[in-house]
């Protein structure tokens, strides 16, 4: 991973967003890396966990913004129940999502979700997901 | 005992057969759940966002319709719907401003004071019946059958919402046993499932529960007992997609722990729903001569 960082980036206004949206302080990482150690769904992430809070100390507003990393999570609270420096992670994933549907756009589309499957989805299943990934 | 209930959505629809056997099994126990006259669906998952209050109006309608119906503490069993609206109870209680806010907004005759107390049915059976009094019901005991316990995460997650210890609860192993049942300890059974990923990833979760079964299995278990509708989803109906994934994957039958408490209590009649699961289970529980 190569970013190139300029005082301008590193007081970004996304790091700003991200805290006031999550209400969690994102410079009390010290990047220990339990939150990825515990991750149940960092095998399909780009970023880790506590990587994504470096890349947000870092003020690295277009790599975060454009990883899997809070698409692929879960929101299973795990990292913020383990993270030493009592950090709701799962609270700065929800915000990364925000920022990005607050643009106007779904990350999940609910009309091109295929028939077959619709049939077999539980609602509790649609509407929670749909509730992370729309807008 | 004597409690407002609400059920959701789920317990009406794909997890009929939790509720049906949870009603039957609190009759037993001799607990009174009231379904509240007026619910709606309390969005499934709690908003983390600090500056998101419109996505608290959904909970704060049911506190405030079981407030209505004078509830000092309000009943729930799907572990998703106890997630968010414990969490949106515990954050209307330490933020008044919100709450405020949001009484205006909702524009009913009544504000809702803030004062509904949500709990969780497997905390009025450990709390408020205790595990004694459900060992004294058993009257068919599932002696030598081998149950994992599942939690998943939201009735454990975040730390405010627990009623049992988030890393190593304990309360299903306790009523496994009262019930009989060998209890099989398994680290997963605090991991996730994958949840509502399963709507555009399905192929993550058939690994996470083929993870999840495996490990159960490599310790003895020949099933596995959980709370939650969405992870019974997960853990039973995607075992589909594990099956097509891995040549190697034997699947196993996934119950709520009502259904094993109401099979132990000796409760006979249509509440189990048995056809309904992915996994059939009544090969198993016929061999221990259970139905
Ligand atoms: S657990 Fe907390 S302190 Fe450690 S890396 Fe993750 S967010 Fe940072
Ligand atoms: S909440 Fe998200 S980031 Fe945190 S452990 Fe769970 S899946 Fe990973």
């Amino acid at each position: 991973m190569r970013i190139i960082l300029k005082g301008s980036k590193v007081k970004s206004k996304l790091t700003e967003k991200v805290e006031k949206i999550s209400g969690q302080n994102i410079f009390a990482c010290y990047q220990c890396g339990k939150c990825s150690a515990g991750c149940p769904m960092i095998d399909s992430m780009d970023y880790m966990p506590n990587q994504a809070m470096k890349l947000l100390q870092m003020g690295a507003a277009e790599e975060i913004i454009n990883s899997k990393t809070m698409w692929m999570c879960a929101s299973c609270h795990t990292c913020s129940v383990r993270c030493p420096r009592d950090i709701d992670l799962s609270a700065v994933m929800e915000a990364l999502r925000l920022i990005y549907l607050r643009t106007n756009v779904n990350k999940v589309e609910p009309s091109q979700i295929p028939e077959e499957e619709l049939k077999d989805l539980p609602q509790i299943a649609l509407v929670c997901n749909f509730r992370k990934m729309t807008r | 005992m004597k409690y407002a209930y609400y059920p959701g959505c789920t317990l009406k629809s794909y997890a009929d057969n939790l509720e049906s056997s949870v009603l039957a099994v609190a009759e037993k126990l001799g607990i009174q759940m009231e379904e509240l006259p007026h619910w709606t669906c309390c969005g499934t998952v709690f908003s983390q966002a600090d500056d998101d209050l419109v996505h608290q109006i959904a909970p704060l309608r049911i506190l405030l319709d079981a407030q209505k119906v004078g509830a000092k503490k309000l009943l729930v069993v799907c572990s998703m719907c106890y997630n968010t609206l414990k969490q949106a109870s515990l954050l209307f209680e330490k933020k008044p401003d919100k709450l405020e806010t949001l009484n205006l907004f909702l524009d009913d005759e009544d504000d809702y004071l803030g004062e509904v107390e949500v709990v969780h049915f497997l905390q009025v059976l450990r709390d408020e019946v205790g595990i004694e009094e459900i060992a004294k019901q058993v009257v068919r005991p599932l002696t030598g059958l081998n149950v994992a316990p599942y939690y998943g995460c939201l009735l454990l997650r975040p730390q405010e919402v627990a009623f049992d210890e988030p890393e190593r609860p304990t309360v299903i192993e306790e009523i496994l046993v009262a019930l009989g049942a060998e209890a099989i300890m398994d680290p997963l059974k605090v991991e996730c499932c994958g949840s509502y990923q399963t709507v555009n990833n399905k192929e993550i979760i058939a690994d996470r529960t083929r993870t999840i079964i495996n490990s159960a299995r490599s310790r003895g278990a020949e099933m596995i007992a959980l709370d939650c509708p969405l992870c019974d989803f997960n853990l039973d109906f995607r075992q589909k997609e594990s099956e097509k994934k891995y040549t190697d994957f034997f699947t196993m039958p996934i119950l709520y722990y009502t259904q094993l408490m109401a099979l132990a209590m000796g409760i006979n009649g249509d509440i189990y729903g048995f056809d309904k699961h992915y996994v059939d289970p009544r090969p198993l529980l016929k061999e221990y001569e259970l139905i």
